[in-house]
């Protein structure tokens, strides 16, 4: 990639658009997963006790079990969501930068 | 080459075979349907290999599958590298013998998935050809940075290896009566069938085969566990209790202290992103699109497999443990309790047996067996790319090399990989497995991770604080896993563990950036300066794709 080019894409307005949308939704989800993780195992840490609540009086299962199967989801959820919005709306600015490009 | 190759599938067939027939003596009760159905799986991959081999022509075919492999069923090899044997006999037997721990230890490896795809997937397949040290020696100098990231991939690899290989031993043992030993020397010779003759293409599809073998029998096995209890979780969780007590439905001491829990977390998140084999997987499809849904996809297998696993160890508590016929009666005379045969890994085993008889037992026995030749396979090419393109083409050739040499040094290399593992299969046989994938974790974590990130995301990274940084987070991690409890005490004998932490992840990865920040921003060489000079170019690529490495040809 020589300099010129480069010059062109960095102040081309789509590629500015892509790199801040895309980098801080990334950042965004990644810092949600982060969050919920570290609440669970720190929770664990220092305070085993709480994920061992059973559910309800007369039951042997514990709150820990449907929030451990709740942060499994959670993950998969947020991979979908990335997923679909950067196959759309980043692939959509992403090709206008390759086209534009193109006409020179 | 094709006789070689046949001359070689007869010989292991035979060899195979002539195990089986000794298992027999040793062991009264031989499962025939489980040898008919391992030696389908071999048969079939092995004739995978055959026709993979006739198309792997190239590098390029060797390392990626030509590049041409679809996010779906990338997805699903990436599930099936992360689904090993460790995931399976470990983790189902983690939560056999201590219930809710197996559930935190399987989350902590699925959460890495997101933060992959949102970090480094795409920058990762944009910037990459084989390997990642291709991505993080992208504007910084070649010789240091490979010799590192290989000396990181190499170091994963094997520690990975021994887990797969000790998982190995015992499910052969137990099925065949085989010898531990010469059940791993033959995994080990299977492997270096399939890498040295299919390379990736014969390992991808082994390993998609593998993946939805393993995904159905799993299913199967929690479907009819939850049958038995009318589909009532509760009714489950109520009678595991009344066998093992109330405090399997708690944490446990998995993560007895804050400082234990954190550093499990770090090595699990960040580890999974700088596992060389998984990271190679990204090179395999054609662009950060395919990428992207590979993610998605395996995120959904490996995070339902998780829910099975939990299922399938809750199914052991009730139908194995106290089960009279799954009782290791020699073990019980000497140290009491209720051992099982082949040990607490092999739960999910006996549950197979406890809910589907003699011929389901064949069958996940078979699964299992594929399991580890398929990750054993991936984890091989992986190490082996990193010795023959980072080492040997980039490093000692300076890229002079064609790449029907270079392809050659890779199978050489795999077979070197395929001897040091069963070597070291056989030395760590009494080790809990799930630990030993915990300390690749460790490594992959504070070496390869920091590089491929920063090189990713950092401009003032400079070859000099990647070196420094990175050689120091591997030395700390391996310094840190020798004097922790496990190596230290458990296999040393020594009394008390000089680091008292069983994951060192924490203390190595934070070692790694700072060492690779302080030595990049002190770093005033004119080398330096170009290197900064270059990011740009590098970060526009990893964004956009431009200029990326597409598929292949043909």
């Amino acid at each position: 990639m020589n300099k010129e080019l480069v010059e062109k894409i960095k102040n081309d307005p789509n590629y500015q658009e892509l790199v801040s949308k895309r980098n801080g939704f990334a950042v965004k989800l990644s810092i949600a997963m982060l969050v919920v993780y570290f609440t669970f195992i720190l929770t664990i840490a220092f305070n085993p006790s709480a994920l061992g609540t059973p559910i309800s009086a007369d039951s042997v299962t514990t709150i820990g079990i449907p929030i451990g199967i709740a942060v499994i989801i959670f993950a998969f959820i947020l991979t979908g969501i990335y997923t679909k919005r950067a196959n759309s709306e980043f692939d959509d600015l992403n090709n206008k930068i390759k086209n534009s490009i193109k006409d020179n | 080459m094709n006789r070689i190759f046949t001359f070689l599938i007869l010989s292991c067939v035979v060899l195979f075979a002539a195990g089986a027939i000794e298992g027999e003596i040793a062991k009264q009760d031989l499962n025939m349907s489980a040898i008919v159905m391992f030696l389908i799986f071999v048969g079939g991959t092995l004739g995978i290999t055959y026709w993979a081999a006739k198309r792997t022509k190239s590098a390029k075919d060797f390392y990626t599958a030509g590049g041409g492999i679809t996010g779906f069923q990338n997805g699903m090899a990436i599930a099936g590298d992360y689904m090993s044997a460790a995931s399976f006999l470990g983790i189902s037997g983690l939560v056999y013998l201590k219930g809710y721990d197996g559930l935190i230890y399987s989350i902590g490896f699925l959460v890495g998935w997101p933060i992959i795809l949102f970090m480094i997937a795409e920058p990762l397949r944009n910037l990459g050809k084989y390997t990642f040290a291709d991505v993080a020696s992208y504007r910084l100098r070649q010789t240091p940075i490979r010799t590192l990231a290989a000396s990181g991939s190499i170091a994963t690899v094997i520690l990975y290896l021994i887990a797969q290989m000790v998982g190995s031993g015992k499910l052969i043992q137990l099925l065949f009566g085989l010898e531990y030993e010469i059940a791993v020397i033959l995994v080990g010779v299977l492997m270096i069938l399939y890498v040295t003759f299919g390379g990736m293409l014969a390992t991808t599809w082994v390993q998609i085969i593998k993946a939805f073998l393993l995904l159905s029998g799993a299913t199967f096995m929690a479907v009819a566990v939850m049958a038995h209890y009318d589909f009532n979780f509760g009714a489950l969780f109520s009678h595991a209790t009344e066998l093992k007590g109330i405090e399997i439905m708690s944490p446990g001491g998995l993560v007895s202290d804050p400082i234990s829990a954190i550093s499990l977390a770090v090595a699990l998140m960040f580890g999974t992103a700088g596992l060389p084999h998984i990271l190679m997987r990204f090179f395999t499809v054609s662009d950060a699109k395919e990428a992207r849904k590979s993610v998605f996809y395996a995120t959904g297998f490996i995070g339902y497999f998780y829910i099975l696993t939990f299922i399938i160890g809750f199914g052991a508590i009730v139908m194995v443990f106290q089960n009279p016929q799954y009782l290791d009666l020699a073990k019980q005379a000497i140290d009491g309790g209720s051992p099982i045969l082949g040990g607490n890994n092999m739960a999910a085993i006996h549950l197979s047996h406890a809910v589907g008889g003699d011929f389901f037992l064949g069958f996940i026995s078979a699964v299992a067996f594929a399991t580890i030749l398929a990750v054993v396979s991936g984890l091989t090419l992986a190490g082996a790319s990193a010795i023959s393109h980072d080492l040997y083409a980039s490093v000692i050739k300076k890229g002079n090399v064609d790449s029907l040499k270079e392809m050659k040094v890779s199978k050489i290399a795999t077979v070197v990989l395929g001897i040091v593992a069963i070597i070291m299969g056989i030395m760590f046989e009494k080790q809990n497995i799930a630990f030993v994938v915990g300390l690749a974790f460790a490594i992959a974590a504070s070496a390869n991770f920091p590089i491929l990130f920063l090189s990713m995301y950092w401009k003032k990274l400079t070859t000099r604080g990647a070196v420094i940084g990175g050689s120091l987070g591997l030395a700390t991690a391996i310094l840190l896993v020798i004097l922790g409890p496990i190596v230290w005490v458990q296999i040393l004998g020594n009394a008390e563990a000089i680091f008292p932490y069983k994951y060192p992840a924490l203390f190595s990865v934070t070692v790694a950036f700072v060492g690779i920040w302080f030595f990049s921003i002190t770093d005033s060489s004119h080398n330096a300066e170009e290197e900064r000079e270059a990011f740009e170019a590098q970060f526009i690529r990893s964004q956009t794709g431009i200029g990326a490495e597409g598929a292949s040809e043909h």
